[in-house]
């Protein structure tokens, strides 16, 4: 099934891409902390991936950290990877869902807020692990199901007043549960997934929107209705926000959950867990204690 | 040509078709990358390589 609107994510990004610098505090912000995440793996990556680049965010930082030398980046819109490619590293434009790079190419592969928008994750992440190195990290982050909630429950409550029906308005999000298991089925060694939560706070809904739009986090969902949202819509949207989630000070809350994806490509000097009852040595020695039965006998005991 | 327009040799090494995972040709005189199992060539702009199918020039025709 097709959830999203791949040319309607590639339009999105191309009409950001021109204001890209003016609009990237997310993908910054989502930059900062994949660096101290990096920080923590005593490794040296010369040939990074950044997946879904964007407008060239996050090659300038990366670059000199953990030994990365180059950073090809790669992104599904032209404009932004021509925007990207001003940063000085080498960019292309290219769909995740179909990978141009060959087998073992990469030390290591990043993606900033892009893979939420791929209808087939599985697939691309197959394609990503395929590309890296063996013993090669890859480290992404996407929009988890929790993201935009304050906005899309007052979008619902707002259509179902005026229009007495909602539709789908905000898009679908992954969920923190499927993607360590994803991770699994694509290959990848030592997967983990975890969720960070993002509290921003806007000063008025113009500014959300204007903001939404210029990160090409506009909707592009194939099912959407089609033209924008009424206004009269979107005036009651807004009032709603306010009423039940504005601050004290009238400022518009917005939550992003961020998921992290960690995973490594497999190589045979990585520790693997060993099968059950293979242990060489005994606990209780270790421990330095007696071994105690579990009370359960193996031998029936003598009847006299 | 202008050095800034000439794809990035190191990206050149690692490109491959991204519907066959086959080789590409670079053919500079035109700035394309050739599939010649796909029958496409992909455009470069400015140095940049588009590897999107539907931007690609079908080689049949």
């Amino acid at each position: 099934m097709l959830v999203f609107d791949r040319a309607a994510v590639r339009r999105n990004r191309d009409r950001a891409a021109p204001d890209w610098p003016n609009h990237d505090f997310l993908v910054a912000e989502a930059a900062e902390r994949l660096l101290e995440r990096l920080e923590e793996v005593r490794r040296s990556f010369p040939l990074a991936l950044d997946l879904g680049c964007h407008g060239g965010t996050l090659a300038p930082r990366l670059l000199g950290q953990t030994g990365v030398e180059r950073v090809v980046q790669c992104d599904l819109s032209p404009a932004m990877a021509r925007q990207a490619a001003t940063n000085g590293q080498p960019a292309l434009a290219a769909d995740e869902e179909f990978l141009p790079f060959a087998p073992e190419s990469f030390d290591l592969a990043v993606s900033l807020l892009s893979l939420h928008w791929v209808n087939d994750l599985p697939g691309a992440l197959l394609q990503l692990r395929r590309a890296l190195k063996p013993d090669g990290l890859f480290l992404g982050v996407m929009l988890g199901g929790d993201s935009l909630h304050e906005l899309r429950a007052s979008l619902i409550l707002a259509e179902s007043e005026l229009r007495g029906g909602a539709a789908p308005r905000v898009s679908a999000f992954a969920e923190l549960r499927d993607l360590a298991g994803l991770l699994q089925r694509a290959g990848f060694a030592m997967p983990v997934a975890d969720r960070e939560s993002l509290a921003v706070t806007y000063a008025d809904p113009i500014k959300l929107l204007r903001e939404l739009r210029g990160m090409a986090a506009a909707n592009a969902l194939i099912e959407r209705p089609r033209g924008g949202l009424r206004r009269d819509v979107l005036a009651r949207t807004f009032e709603i926000y306010a009423e039940r989630f504005g601050t004290s000070e009238g400022r518009l809350p917005v939550t992003f959950e961020f998921l992290w994806a960690v995973g490594w490509a497999p190589h045979a000097e990585q520790p693997k867990p060993l099968r059950p009852g293979s242990a060489a040595a005994r606990l209780a020695d270790a421990l330095g204690s007696a071994e105690q039965g579990s009370g359960v006998p193996v031998v029936p005991p003598d009847k006299h | 040509m202008t050095d800034a327009a000439r794809v990035d040799p190191k990206l050149l090494d690692i490109l491959v078709c991204p519907l066959t995972k086959g080789p590409l040709e670079y053919d500079r005189e035109r700035q394309e990358l050739i599939s010649r199992q796909a029958k496409l060539a992909y455009p470069v702009r400015d140095g940049i390589p588009i590897m999107l199918p539907e931007e690609a020039r079908n080689l049949d025709e």
